[in-house]
């Protein structure tokens, strides 16, 4: 790891200052993510400013039809909290398949969608869940958030502060992981949102998606049967070692009929 | 450019020069020469870098020492009384729960963290519980077993 300046605040107004005070900063939520990349001298900022101290960014509030979770909130505290529990299981499920609980003790869902790692799990819900990420300058919906490969929305500097998820009428996730990284080979989110069903899939391309065919398949019939015989064009999707295209076009379609009928299943319970 | 941490580490108050990119594990093992926290695989993957920060349990090769500042840290040395092992040691080493010993201090220290969070944890939670750790060995069996066993005995209100 190349040195650099370490650098911790106190307030969302600091980081802001320092920032912009700095040559090339990063931001330091978790970590999670940042350190492997600097071990691997893939990044090089002179300044890391810790965001680990900005304790009103953690938390988790109950608004009757959302849920507001804070960006520093770790993937361990939303995995076992009551409300997300309650309100949007999945969402508790998927962050407790995160890495593992060393991982989820530091990890924090602001530093996994900043980072938009085409593998990562939080993208996919917020994608399907339609929420809004909340930043220092502006309210981004999910669709207009995630562009690319590690790339998103936010402009140089912009600070995720909470992230809002509406309460979907059911929701659920299917994730096959990578039993070695454990990040999922494929993982599907599927929700019936208020405006209808939405199915976003990480892991199998550059960069977390919707997926349409299957969407409008489950606003005629919100049952796995349905979508049983949609299958992908493996055309855009990841080849590594772990799998092929066509591999995951198949994962894919498996991992959204166990997406919905977990949903089915959290409904009747 | 060096810089001073301060933070209790096993309860006594330390303090060292760092540099920014210094991590938590190397301040520990090469500052402290606290050497029972292991460097297994520096990727965050095996655990056996495990100490608590704070109470909680976390991969010290993926946390900067700078973070720690003004922090409460405890390692794998900072649980035995003298000569007395604490229940978690004495149930591996009961329970012959290692072979190497490598993957030993962060198992201890992540299946501690474990009990905080679920204090009557059947097989299938430890497993699941433990899944930052790994073991080359392949002694987990008897790993799961010495959690089983050191849950039941903390649990015991003859404990102290």
């Amino acid at each position: 790891m190349y040195d650099f300046k370490y650098r911790r605040v106190h307030s969302v107004e600091d980081a802001l200052l320092v920032f912009n005070e700095c040559e090339s900063p990063h931001y330091y939520a978790g970590g999670m993510s940042l350190l492997p990349v600097l071990k691997l001298r893939l990044d090089q900022p002179t300044d890391v400013i810790d965001l680990g101290y900005l304790d009103n960014l953690r938390g988790i509030q109950d608004e009757a039809d959302l849920i507001r979770i804070g960006a520093m909130t770790p993937h361990a505290v939303v995995a076992s909290s009551d409300v997300v529990r309650n309100k949007i299981p999945a969402l508790a499920k998927l962050a407790g398949s995160i890495g593992d609980p060393l991982i989820r003790n530091r990890g924090t869902i602001g530093g996994s969608i900043a980072n938009n790692d085409p593998s990562a799990d939080y993208p996919s819900a917020v994608l399907a869940l339609n929420a809004t990420v909340h930043t220092n300058r502006r309210s981004i919906a999910a669709d207009d958030f995630f562009l690319g490969m590690f790339e998103t929305a936010l402009e140089n500097g912009e600070l995720i502060l909470e992230v809002t998820f509406p309460v979907p009428k059911r929701a659920g996730y299917g994730r096959f992981p990578n039993p070695a990284s454990r990040y999922p080979l494929v993982g599907v989110f599927v929700a019936e949102t208020q405006e209808g069903p939405r199915v976003s899939v990480t892991g199998a391309a550059p960069c977390v998606f919707r997926f349409a065919e299957m969407e409008w398949a489950l606003a005629k019939n919100f049952d796995e049967i349905a979508i049983r015989e949609i299958r992908i064009s493996p055309d855009n999707l990841q080849s590594d070692l772990h799998g092929t295209p066509e591999y995951r076009a198949r994962l894919i379609t498996t991992m959204a009929r166990r997406a919905v009928v977990e949903t089915v299943t959290a409904a009747k319970a | 450019m060096l810089f001073t941490v301060t933070m209790k580490v096993n309860g006594k108050p330390v303090t060292g020069e760092i540099e920014g990119r210094t991590l938590l594990v190397d301040f520990l093992r090469k500052t402290l020469q606290l050497t029972g926290t292991h460097v297994g695989c520096d990727t965050s993957q095996c655990g056996a870098c495990t100490v608590h920060l704070n109470g909680i349990a976390v991969k010290s090769c993926t946390l900067l020492a700078a973070h720690a500042d003004g922090a409460e840290v405890s390692t794998i040395e900072g649980l035995a009384e003298g000569d007395v092992l604490h229940p978690m040691q004495q149930a591996f080493h009961e329970h012959h729960a290692l072979q190497c010993g490598y993957c030993t201090p962060g198992m201890v220290m992540s299946a501690l963290d474990l009990l905080r969070k679920n204090p009557d944890p059947t097989a299938e939670e430890v497993r699941h519980g433990l899944e930052g750790n790994l073991c080359r060995c392949t002694g987990y069996h008897n790993i799961i077993e010495a959690v089983l066993a050191a849950a039941k005995k903390l649990k015991d209100p003859r404990h102290v």
